[in-house]
């Protein structure tokens, strides 16, 4: 079983992907620099947060056009577990793998605070450990994280139970006040049809350690890992 | 722009006085052309060349069994065992941030992150030292709303978290805001990189963005007072680019595992010019520089121009000679420019060449050695007495509502929550913050190692202003007390001293005085000072700031698991205090005398050293025999106020506490809860450990007395003060913002 990190010019959280999946679930791990084209011998991506190009232009919209998104892309649509936290979120969004935009936070500045988040379905790879209705403590570090999508794709996204998570309050309440940044129906992670490709602004590798104050970030990453087991990798 | 004739005027013009222009022309026989003036000005101005200051500075003790580096590199390095060594400094970048306050705060953040991955260090953490004027100023707002956002810009971007530091109003900064930068990164003790070139005939090659015409005369802008036409210099204020240096971060990382390089240093100040003269006089060598291979963002500039430009995210590195290729390789690879401009020489002269001429030619040695050194008269001001007489008791009315003033000192910006400014800064990024900001010092754990580093930034201004000496001292004392209140041991610290100007003999003799106080305290708790920084001429239109001492100290936790919170854990939990004895008396400097009667006057507290010392050995000890479950240290605002502190920032939610007044029943209600002391610590154990924590007391000879318990829903000071700890959180949490008409 081996994990990719890919790594673009601006990804600054990708050290810390790499800490949470290698050194504390220990799975084999490595950094993708951004002009390769091959995912080849990888069984799963998680795409790190950061600032991609500075966030020059759109967030994301000069990552998508790198040659590992291609990779990415392919080893998506074999059915491989893709994740894409914060930035790689965005990265995601810009590359078309799921649907919806991000807009500057409802506030106009940038937060990072830990939230709590309501699981809405275990049927990605990276919930399959997560019982729907769940809470998580998970922090969330953003400018752009205002998840936008018109009325249809909203929709269409509750009907194919394609949101993953829930901004909400310590009891589960996806309440505005809980909404740290203005999101459509307090999203805070959307998966694509399929259920293998996850997007999420909160950051599960920050808090997959009880000493940086939850650990409740590696229950995805434990979730990746049950899956891919089953799956005989 | 044209280059014009060099005369006394215009060298007087560039920030030369008539004698420093006589010795350009001695060192050199002959005039300076333009460019060789434009050398020599940035060079010797106040902001480079550290002569009006240099002479006090040597009084810090700066040596230690762990100090790898002191002052004089871009940044100090501390051991801290496991092979590991931390490096930090930190930078004022003051008159920028007044001027254009997102691009002056966020290129403060960018230069000081240089200054520490010059040294091979992986920066993990910034803190920010930041003060501002009254809060009703009209100016405070925007001011406060830029630096803020331009801190948090640049720091988010690059992937460094900000992990605390200090907000301040008064209206002394009304015309000249602080905005100090602290950085500090982690560095493998065999992986130390400095400024040195040296090697005849290695190449010197320029990385980074390219140069254009911005910033030019930053330095002598940082040399000068501001007048009604500062807003004029708004173009030498440079933008940054966080991109583009977390791309130079980690080309030079990268580089640095590597040997293929013999010196490296960041264009800062006065950038090519500083970078090139000060690692060529370091190693003693000369060198040339051809001004075509520079790569530029902008057609026609001249020599001038190219030397001065301060153009940011630019770094000067020497290569072994026949490594270049190497060099370029990994720049290209992090899609930077990289250029070889030029080779070191042995005669130990610059020689700048640009379309095939030499446009300067200057011997590198004594441009940093003969460069001015002044010991500049200083004098006590007159006004220094009257202003230190402390205010008659009698004349200060006892507030009838105390319980009201305790929550308005709570919830005034100095004292109320700053979670408005850490929710825009990225402070949990490379996931090693323990605790978070909002405690007495962050701490971050060091990944590969059970080591925790604790950090603090710390100056009360006010105290500096009624006793430069003992303000200096205090500045010390608290930040060493803020580290060891989460249980590290203080193993160095930077500075940056921001005062006004220095050729008016009272603002030399605050400088001066303030220095002996720190070197004092720093000598008396084994501190010493290994970086640093100097930013003089804090006025504008003649009225100076206080004198700002900022000292931005660094513990070390042997256990990052011994850490201690400066809040109130567990109910039942009984409550001491330790330390001081001579308290109640002092309100001279207080919050309280500022807020609740409008006085800046008297003397500030006492210290006591040799009790200081003891103090935070006790404390590191007892967070290493796990005796504790909170220790936070008495400042402004006082025992109320601390209590206070204890009680509502546990991010858990507030919590109440019942203790009895510690003080003689002769002190008078308002300032047994309001004045301030030095050496006293508010500490919460479990009640099974109180016999343990009385028997560590003793071996420090700290005194200690036992107040009461954690829990309720109170905080009751029995007999003189009680209030709803809910009430006192709310107004604490919303106080920021809402004095100053900022959006929650």
């Amino acid at each position: 079983m081996r994990i990719a990190v890919p790594v673009f010019p601006g990804s600054n959280c990708d050290h810390d992907a790499y800490h949470a999946l290698k050194h504390v679930v220990g799975v084999d791990t490595a950094f993708v620099w951004h002009k390769r084209s091959s995912l080849e011998g990888f069984d799963a991506v998680v795409i790190p947060g950061g600032f991609t190009y500075g966030d020059y232009l759109r967030c994301g919209a000069m990552a998508k056009l790198s040659p590992v998104m291609d990779a990415v892309r392919r080893f998506a649509e074999g059915g491989g577990p893709v994740i894409g936290i914060c930035n790689g979120f965005q990265i995601l969004l810009e590359s078309g793998l799921l649907p919806g935009a991000m807009m500057v936070n409802e506030s106009l500045r940038f937060v990072c605070e830990y939230v709590h988040l309501r699981a809405e379905t275990g049927r990605t790879p990276f919930t399959g450990g997560i019982a729907p209705g769940t809470v998580l403590k998970i922090p969330v570090a953003h400018y752009q994280g205002n998840y936008f999508a018109d009325d249809a794709t909203l929709a269409a996204l509750e009907e194919r139970r394609q949101v993953v998570f829930r901004y909400c309050d310590p009891s589960g309440d996806p309440t505005a006040g809980s909404n740290p940044n203005g999101s459509a129906r307090n999203i805070a992670g959307i998966c694509n049809e399929r259920g293998n490709v996850l997007g999420m602004m909160p950051h599960p590798e920050r808090c997959s350690e009880e000493e940086l104050g939850s650990a409740d970030g590696r229950r995805l990453f434990d979730s990746m890992v049950a899956w891919l087991k089953e799956k005989g990798k | 722009m044209k280059e014009k004739p060099v005369t006394l005027e215009l060298a007087r013009e560039h920030g030369l006085s008539g004698e420093e222009f006589e010795r350009v022309r001695a060192i050199l026989g002959r005039d300076p052309n333009f460019t060789e003036l434009g050398i020599f000005s940035v060079m010797w101005s106040e902001h480079c060349s550290y002569k009006s200051s240099r002479i006090h500075l040597k009084k810090f003790p700066t040596k230690g069994p762990r100090v790898l580096q002191g002052p004089g590199e871009n940044a100090g390095v501390v051991d801290i065992g496991d092979g590991l060594a931390v490096s930090f400094k930190m930078e004022s970048h003051n008159h920028p941030s007044f001027i254009e306050p997102y691009q002056g705060a966020a290129t403060g953040v960018g230069g000081i992150l240089r200054d520490v991955f010059t040294m091979g260090a992986r920066p993990i953490a910034s803190l920010d030292s930041l003060r501002f004027g009254r809060p009703d100023h009209p100016r405070t707002r925007y001011l406060v709303t830029g630096v803020v956002a331009g801190i948090a810009g640049y720091g988010n971007c690059i992937g460094v978290p900000t992990v605390g530091g200090e907000v301040y109003f008064d209206e002394c900064y009304d015309g000249n805001i602080l905005v100090n930068a602290f950085t500090l990164g982690v560095v493998k003790r065999d992986g130390i990189w400095r400024g040195y070139a040296s090697g005849v005939g290695n190449p010197v090659i320029y990385v980074g963005s390219k140069t254009g015409r911005d910033g030019i005369h930053g330095a002598t802008m940082a040399s000068g007072e501001f007048d009604e036409k500062s807003e004029e210099k708004r173009p030498t204020v440079q933008v940054g680019d966080p991109f583009t240096e977390k791309l130079l971060l980690e080309a030079c990382l990268e580089l640095m595992k590597t040997d293929a390089i013999v010196g490296i240093q960041d264009m800062g100040a006065a950038g090519l010019t500083s970078s090139s003269f000060e690692m060529a006089s370091r190693a003693g060598t000369g060198f040339t520089m051809d001004l075509d291979l520079v790569p530029q963002r902008e057609e026609g500039m001249i020599p001038y121009e190219l030397m001065l430009s301060e153009s940011q995210e630019r770094m000067l590195m020497v290569a072994k000679k026949g490594r270049e290729g190497e060099v370029l390789e990994i720049f290209d690879k992090w899609d930077l420019d990289a250029s070889v401009i030029g080779e070191v020489t042995g005669d130990g002269v610059a020689r700048i060449r640009w379309r095939g001429k030499t446009v300067a030619e200057i011997p590198v040695a004594p441009v940093t050695d003969q460069a001015p050194l002044y010991d500049r008269p200083a004098a006590r001001p007159e006004w220094q007495e009257a202003l230190q007489r402390n205010p008659d008791p009698a004349s200060l009315p006892v507030p009838a509502d105390l319980a009201g003033t305790w929550m308005r000192l709570m919830s005034c910006p100095e004292m109320a929550d700053k979670k408005w400014v850490f929710r825009q800064y990225d402070h949990m990024i490379r996931t090693n913050t323990l605790v978070l900001p909002g405690s007495d010092a962050s701490v971050l754990r060091v990944k590969g190692t059970r080591k925790g580093i604790a950090l603090s930034v710390d100056c009360n201004s006010r105290y500096c202003f009624l006793d430069p000496y003992l303000g200096g001292m205090i500045a010390v004392c608290e930040s060493a007390r803020n580290v060891a209140c989460s249980g590290a041991e203080p193993i160095g610290l930077t500075d940056c001293l921001n005062f006004g100007n220095p050729e008016k003999p009272e603002i030399m003799w605050q400088f001066r005085s303030a220095i002996e106080g720190m070197a004092k305290a720093c000598e008396t708790l084994a501190v010493p000072v290994v970086s640093g920084n100097v930013s003089f001429y804090n006025e504008t239109m003649g009225k100076g700031i206080h004198p700002t001492p900022t000292v931005g100290m660094v513990g070390l936790l042997e256990d990052a698991g011994d850490r201690l919170v400066q809040w109130f854990d567990a109910p039942g939990d009984a409550v001491f205090l330790a330390g001081a004895d001579r308290m109640g008396e002092c309100v001279g400097g207080s919050l309280y005398l500022k807020e609740v009667h409008g006085k800046v006057a008297g003397t500030p507290p006492p210290v006591d050293l040799d009790h200081e010392k003891r103090l935070q050995r006790f404390l590191a000890a007892a967070a290493a025999e796990k005796l504790l479950s909170s220790a936070h240290d008495l400042a402004e605002g006082g025992f109320a106020c601390a209590l206070a502190e204890c009680c509502v920032t546990r991010p858990d939610g507030p919590i109440g506490a019942k203790v009895a007044n510690p003080f003689p029943a002769s002190v008078r209600p308002d300032f047994v809860l309001f004045a301030e002391s030095q050496g006293a610590v508010l500490l919460s154990c479990p009640p099974g450990k109180k016999g343990a924590l009385a028997d560590a007391a003793e071996r420090f000879r700290i005194k200690m007395k036992e107040l009461g318990n954690v829990g309720g829903e109170h905080i009751d000071i029995e007999g003189v003060a009680s209030v709803r700890a809910a009430d006192l959180h709310r107004g604490w949490r919303d106080g920021f913002a809402k004095t100053l008409g900022l959006e929650g």
